[in-house]
């Protein structure tokens, strides 16, 4: 396996500047990324999560080549990003969510054509991976409406087709399901996964949204203040940060007294006390038998852990 | 270095984008046409108290200067809005630098194709109106007009270089609204938009023309084509100009990137 993205202590300071007196300002240098060490070999989805100013955005700007960083090494397609930015362009895709690479007044079809140009994409190819994208995200009802008149929904579908249509080797996907409704964002996690599947995009994907990365990512790395703290599976995350699976029983009647078993503790009561739900440390055979032995059991339900709870459980620990 | 190919493919995307527009495109003709008949009273009213022919301007010229300067305005867009600011202060200046195409010279293409555009139509409309109802001055050598066409595409070098090199210092600014009234002000007055230059008092004139590039963005096209002055001067004063504007947006653009912070994450 060959590594597309590297990067070795990578940082971004930004200063910022504080009033010290009436006139007086001091320089304060905040790390946005403090020495982000990454390994991404061909063909990965990688999920790149973390809160709100964490890091996320600013190492994507710095492994696209639009942000200067301010230390360590990076190298993604085999090009440094910043010097060799415009080479590396043709070698990326890139899908801001809250940024549009579209040409606002054109209609999407014109956008395309443009981008044929700019990549300098053979027609052949270029027809062909339109024709794919078009089937997918069933771009043809909008394909010659001006950008400026789509919906989010049509736009984020046109935006990913954009990013797609020159065969980049890493698509980098930074929030593309933001504002999505239901639908839209199945729609891209489809096309996504199947992007993924075929196994010849490296895809980088930052999101808010959980359900992306469970759908889509095998590999997690969560940032915090600029810092990796996790990088692994999302299974290997439940079990480092302790994930609790659930056991919900559904009683005919109330007991008198909870049933007590180790190693699982009471989290609710509901319904008057008729559905108990523990959270257990281990597996739940032995408080489904303890339950059974009640003689009011009706019902039992395992929840699996909840990769937003682990999430936020680990965001909340800051 | 990207092909011709491409350069061409976002001038003709600059020129469709803008022809989208065309009751903008209709407004604004209309406006130049209104000022084009106030100025060229005014000029005609200063001519006439100088005693019919002002510094140098008779009554042709004067109305040629004013009318192909009302057409020019929207073509090398002096006083347009300022996009590439407001992109970066968006964030949206992020897509512009993931193109394998170098910002400064994308940019340019799109706004070479817009000119384009704005040939055809705020140029034509405002000359057309003034050829009819004034007349205008008709060139006695050919080779004026070629020469014309060269300081016209000169002109929106020059101002191109010298509007992006401003739009670049909100890199530092994040708002640019404070150069840019600077930049209208002093566009406004040493262009030659409102009045030939050369009827400043010596020794203004030669110094605004030659010594800043504002004046090689209307004054010298306007002279070069009712043939006052050394055109062959006129045309090195631009090209002079047009070489230090755009290695300076080049420049500024590649400092500006370094400063860089998206804005909103």
């Amino acid at each position: 396996m060959s590594a597309v993205i590297e990067t070795r202590g990578l940082r971004k300071e930004f200063v910022v500047r504080k009033r010290a007196g009436r006139f007086r300002r001091t320089r304060h240098a905040i790390a946005a990324v403090d020495g982000v060490d990454l390994r991404v070999e061909a063909g990965e989805m990688l999920g790149y999560i973390g809160p709100n100013g964490a890091g996320k955005s600013t190492t994507l700007k710095m492994l696209t080549g639009v942000l200067h960083p301010s230390g360590g090494d990076v190298r993604v397609c085999g090009f440094e990003p910043v010097p060799q930015r415009v080479r590396l362009a043709r070698g990326i895709g890139v899908v801001f969510g809250q940024r549009s690479q579209l040409w606002w007044d054109l209609p999407l079809r014109e956008s395309f054509d443009l981008l044929r140009h700019i990549y300098r994409v053979p027609p052949s190819e270029h027809a062909a991976r339109l024709a794919r994208c078009r089937s997918m995200l069933e771009l043809d009802p909008f394909l010659d409406t001006p950008v400026r008149q789509l919906s989010l929904g049509q736009r984020m579908r046109g935006e990913i087709t954009a990013a797609l249509l020159h065969g980049p080797a890493v698509l980098f996907l930074d929030e593309p399901t933001i504002g999505l409704d239901v639908v839209s964002k199945q729609s891209v996690r489809a096309f996504l996964a199947e992007v993924g599947a075929r196994g010849d995009t490296t895809v980088v994907l930052t999101t808010h949204d959980l359900a992306d990365i469970q759908r889509l990512c095998e590999r997690l790395v969560v940032i915090d203040h600029g810092r990796v703290v996790h990088d692994g599976t999302l299974a290997a995350l439940h079990a480092r940060y302790g994930s609790r699976r659930r056991v919900v029983a559904d009683l005919d009647a109330p007991l008198d007294r909870p049933v007590a078993v180790p190693g699982a503790d009471l989290e609710s009561t509901e319904g008057g006390g008729a559905r108990l739900t523990y959270a257990l440390d281990q597996p739940p055979g032995a408080l489904i038998a303890a339950l059974a032995q009640t003689g009011v059991l009706r019902d039992v339900k395992i929840e699996e852990p909840d990769i937003e709870e682990v999430v936020a459980r680990l965001y909340k620990d800051r | 270095m990207p092909p011709l190919t491409v350069y061409w493919a976002l001038v003709r995307a600059g020129f469709r984008r803008y022809s989208t527009y065309r009751q903008a495109t209709v407004a604004g003709a209309t406006t130049n046409v209104m000022f084009g008949f106030l100025r060229t009273y005014g000029m005609f009213a200063a001519a006439a108290a100088a005693g019919g022919v002002l510094a140098g301007y008779d009554r042709p010229r004067l109305a040629t200067f004013v009318w192909v300067s009302q057409g020019m305005l929207a073509t090398i867009n002096i006083w347009g809005p300022p996009e590439y600011a407001e992109r970066v202060r968006t964030g949206d200046a992020v897509t512009d630098l993931l193109r394998p195409v170098h910002p400064v010279w994308q940019l340019l293409a799109v706004d070479l194709g817009r000119a384009g555009f704005a040939l055809l139509t705020r140029f034509v409309a405002p000359v057309v109106v003034g050829a009819l109802a004034f007349g205008l001055y008709a060139p006695a050598r050919w080779s004026t007009y070629p020469a014309f066409a060269l300081s016209l595409v000169l002109a929106l070098l020059v101002t191109f270089g010298c509007r992006h090199a401003l739009f670049c210092s909100v890199h530092w600014l994040l708002d640019v609204r404070g150069p840019m009234t600077a930049w209208v002000l002093f566009s406004t007055l040493l262009s030659g938009m409102v009045f030939p230059l050369w009827i400043l008092p010596e020794p203004l004139p030669a110094l605004v023309v030659y010594g800043m590039p504002f004046a090689s963005m209307v004054q010298a096209p306007m002279d070069v084509l009712v043939e006052r002055g050394d055109p062959l001067r006129l045309l090195l004063t631009q090209a002079a100009w047009a070489a230090v504007a755009l290695p300076a947006a080049v420049l500024i653009q590649r400092r500006g990137e370094r400063k860089m912070v998206i804005q909103g994450g």
